[in-house]
């Protein structure tokens, strides 16, 4: 019942985000067909505003796009207008659809190795920097950690690229054609990830150390590594739990910069040209898109911590 | 009991959640995966294309791709970029010079194999000129009878539009008045034939169509967006038996760095646009043999609003266009090779005599401000110079000339100018609204030869932009454009650009640009450097060594 209430409330926070979106890309300066070359003739110009409805108020565009409006024709009955939401004024012989669902998979894919190389080095760097805290291995476990945090993704992707592609030609410089074509990519997205993941980690093992049952659990006589790996571990990767959901969202939606180095067709790139071309519909349902990726994803995070913590009820 | 079982119940659903998860993850994965075999020629065409479609594109990445899949009935020569025989074999042109009748091959047919004939020309250009298609370059459509009015929507009967066939090979072309430059406009992209039988069957959805009908040496394969676009060739093309290579790949790559290192790794053949040279490494790579400037049809220039103040003063203007050091910017900033521009259309423009135009003078332009009221700068009102910004690229160029015209103007006249950075949609709708003072600005020629340049500051001109009106300008264009005689005309055009390079100057030239290219002679042929870039891939294919 808490779960298909929180489904159900999505729904009115969906339409308020794209509204937000719409009604921000609508009114930033610019029209979508404003061009380096001007139209032959104003009635061009008009021609192809009345085309994409972009002179009409914003409060009809907004409904056009969801296909609430009817409209008088020629011949004078009311016509039911077709929604805009899968209309594109950049990309004007494809269909938003056919760009997402070409797109989205690379992005997800990408995105989820990632998320494999956050999860694959964060949890054990956090680990053993908590389990080695105060010796070497904790101090540069720590600052590995900040370093990946504080380098972003268009210093980090270069220099992968110019070590393993560049130097040794052990991997490729760019492009997605093959499980090679990833690896690269991957760990360019995956480290800033990484790096947050072991710090948080590491802070929510060291607190577990401190709790009561791991006292009691170590007065009986357990082993510290059984005392952690089966005891520590399931509290303290709660935080990493609360994190992973916005963060596999923030990944799956793709990265522009991530995209753009390693000329990765995923929709990252769409994103910010739809924002840069004032292509309003890509925008919005882009914006839907990551909504509802973070909406469900944040469901099945709180879904989750019942299994991992068996105090944890929802009502 | 009952809550373990809930729980259960709870822990196997998660596991089937979180299973599928990774499945679909998995399924992904491999729909990732891709089998095919490489192309003969890959191209790294720059940005990804917004569509195919002949009457609607404006940027030059979609003219190259489009050029393979829809011929007109002129093509280009690769090496000249002049127009030559396409889909029409000859071409007569009537005694008055207004009149132009085409003759077709007769064994044209589309990939799809049906034929092509006179009737589908006509309706590729009606279509174009169409006033519901919104082609912005339909204006070429106005030097056709009755074509301006057809366009703008006065005149609703598209048979009185000076195009016919009078039968299955012959197309004819009336035109308002003769127009020496018509034959190159029958090569650009909007008078290219496109299947009528796909378009009246899809709708706006034509180029899904698989396989999409083809006129010219290539069909499309596929289209990936963002990823690549694979042509292939077309056997059915009247002159397949020359077109060298079988597959031809063009990649949207956006990052100069990224193309480079695909270049330099065997992914890429060629490389297109002076915009994909990292500029860091620009000194270093020109040394290189694999790295090919040429003279290209374009102009850096700035743009003035002449309705504000002061600007509307032409000595103002003079004035600010004397006080910039141009050699300095393509020595310091561009360094590609650019040669500083006293003229807006670039001397290596066909049939043209270019005027002397305004150098670097900065005792006149002090001179001349204070004719103008503001000695050494003095009660001269502090304004804004606009210009596009982006992460990076090529980008970063008009924020360093910004830089430097700011320190000239404040060394040699004592004006203070502000920047202003502003995204690329907002610089073009600040155009369009004269919405600004000063702006960077640039053009590319569309054909060659001057007017491509010029008309734009036509007064009634939709590219004017500056506020700019001066009726002596708009008659000697217009004379310009019904003189047969071509060295008459260059000297028409010359005392036009005189006007407004030297005299008035609504827009200050800066440079001409310099266009690069990158591919390896010995691996790659039948690719030439042209002024318009233009690079008619049929010709392009790899070299015996390159093969190998």
């Amino acid at each position: 019942m808490y779960f298909l209430k929180r489904i159900l409330f999505a729904i009115p926070l969906l339409l308020v985000i794209s509204l937000i979106a719409f009604v921000l890309v609508r009114l930033t300066p610019g029209s979508p067909f404003d061009r380096e070359r001007a139209p032959a003739s104003p009635e061009i110009e008009q021609n192809l505003n009345a085309a994409y409805h972009v002179g009409e108020p914003v409060w009809k565009q907004y409904l056009r796009f969801y296909g609430l409006i009817w409209e008088k024709g020629e011949d004078g009955h009311w016509h039911h207008a077709a929604a805009s939401f899968n209309i594109s004024t950049k990309y004007r012989s494809h269909r938003i659809s056919d760009i997402i669902s070409q797109a989205l998979p690379v992005s997800m894919t990408l995105g989820v190795l990632a998320f494999g190389v956050a999860m694959g080095i964060g949890l054990p760097l956090g680990f053993i920097t908590a389990a080695q805290r105060g010796r070497w291995l904790d101090y540069a476990g720590g600052f590995l950690a900040i370093l990946a945090v504080c380098v972003p993704g268009f210093v980090i992707g270069p220099l992968l690229v110019l070590i393993f592609a560049v130097k040794f030609h052990w991997l490729p410089v760019a492009l997605w054609e093959s499980p090679a074509h990833m690896v690269l990519p991957a760990f360019a997205l995956g480290l800033f990830s990484a790096g947050k993941i072991a710090r948080l980690f590491r802070e929510g093992m060291l607190n577990a150390m401190q709790s009561e049952f791991v006292a009691a659990a170590r007065a009986k006589g357990l082993s510290e590594n059984i005392l952690l790996l089966k005891h520590a571990v399931r509290t303290a990767v709660l935080p990493v739990v609360s994190l992973s959901g916005p963060m596999l969202a923030d990944l799956l939606t793709g990265s522009f910069v991530i995209e753009n180095i390693f000329q990765i067709p995923g929709i990252g790139v769409f994103f910010i040209n739809s924002i840069i071309n004032k292509d309003c519909a890509m925008t919005v349902d882009l914006a839907l898109l990551y909504a509802i990726l973070l909406i469900g994803l944040n469901l099945i995070v709180d879904f989750s911590y019942t299994l991992l913590d068996p105090r944890v009820k929802y009502e | 009991m009952q809550n373990e079982e809930s729980r259960c119940l709870l822990k196997s659903v998660g596991a089937v959640v979180i299973s599928s998860f990774f499945i679909l993850g998995s399924s992904f994965l491999s729909g990732c995966l891709r089998d095919e075999p490489p192309a003969d020629v890959t191209i790294i065409n720059n940005a990804e294309p917004e569509s195919l479609d002949p009457a609607i594109i404006t940027g030059l990445p979609e003219f190259r791709i489009m050029l393979g899949l829809f011929e007109g009935l002129m093509r280009l020569d690769p090496k000249t970029a002049e127009p030559i025989p396409g889909l029409a074999q000859s071409c007569d042109i009537s005694s008055d010079g207004c009149t132009y009748t085409f003759h077709l091959r007769t064994n044209l047919v589309w990939s799809t194999g049906e034929p092509i004939a006179a009737d589908d020309v006509v309706y590729s250009w009606l279509r174009s000129a169409d006033p519901a298609t919104a082609s912005d370059y339909a204006g070429l459509f106005f030097y056709l009878k009755n074509g301006e009015d057809f366009v703008t929507g006065k005149l609703k009967d598209p048979s009185l539009m000076g195009i016919h066939a009078p039968d299955k090979y012959t197309v004819r072309v009336e035109l308002n008045h003769p127009t020496s430059f018509f034959l190159k406009l029958c090569t650009m992209p909007v008078m290219s034939v496109v299947p009528r039988q796909t378009i009246e069957k899809y709708g706006a959805r034509w180029l899904m169509a698989r396989p999409l009908p083809s006129c010219a040496p290539f069909e499309l394969a596929y289209w990936r967006p963002n990823d690549k676009i694979r042509l292939v060739k077309n056997p059915r093309y009247w002159d397949a038996a020359n077109t060298r290579s079988q597959t031809i790949d063009l990649l949207p790559v956006g990052s100069p760095d990224t193309a480079l290192n695909l270049y330099e790794n065997g992914q890429a053949d060629i490389v297109l646009d002076r915009t994909l040279v990292p500029g860091e490494l620009l000194d270093v790579l020109l040394k290189r043999p694999d790295f090919h400037p040429f003279d290209y049809l374009g102009s850096y220039f700035i743009r003035i609003n002449v309705t504000k103040k002061p600007f509307d003063d032409p000595r103002v203007r003079q004035a600010l266009a004397l006080a910039i050091d141009k050699e300095r910017i393509v020595t310091k900033i561009t360094r590609a090779g650019e040669k500083a521009a006293p003229t807006l259309v670039p001397p290596w423009t066909a049939n043209y005599d270019a005027p002397s135009g305004l150098g670097y003078d900065p005792a006149l332009a002090r001179k001349l401000l204070a004719e103008a009221g503001y000695p050494n700068g003095k009660g001269f009102p502090k304004f804004e110079y606009m210009f596009n910004g982006a992460a990076g690229g090529g980008d970063k160029i008009h924020q360093d000339i910004a830089i430097e015209l700011q320190q000239m103007w404040r060394d040699n006249l004592g004006i203070q100018m502000v920047l202003r950075q502003v995204e690329w949609k907002v610089l073009l709708s600040s155009y369009s609204h004269l919405d600004y003072e000063i702006a960077r600005s640039s053009w590319v020629g569309d054909y060659n030869d001057a007017n491509t340049f010029l008309d734009c500051f036509l007064s009634d001109s939709g590219n004017n932009r500056t506020g700019w009106k001066n009726p002596r300008f708009d008659a000697l264009i217009h004379e310009a454009n019904e003189q047969k005689d071509l060295p008459k005309r260059a000297k028409l055009l010359e005392q036009a650009e005189s006007l407004l390079v030297h005299d008035e100057l609504p827009v200050i030239p800066i440079y001409y640009y310099v266009g690069l290219d990158y591919f390896d002679t010995n691996k790659i042929e039948g690719f030439y450097q042209n002024i318009l870039d233009d690079h008619p891939l049929e010709y392009i294919g790899r070299t015996r060594r390159g093969s190998n």
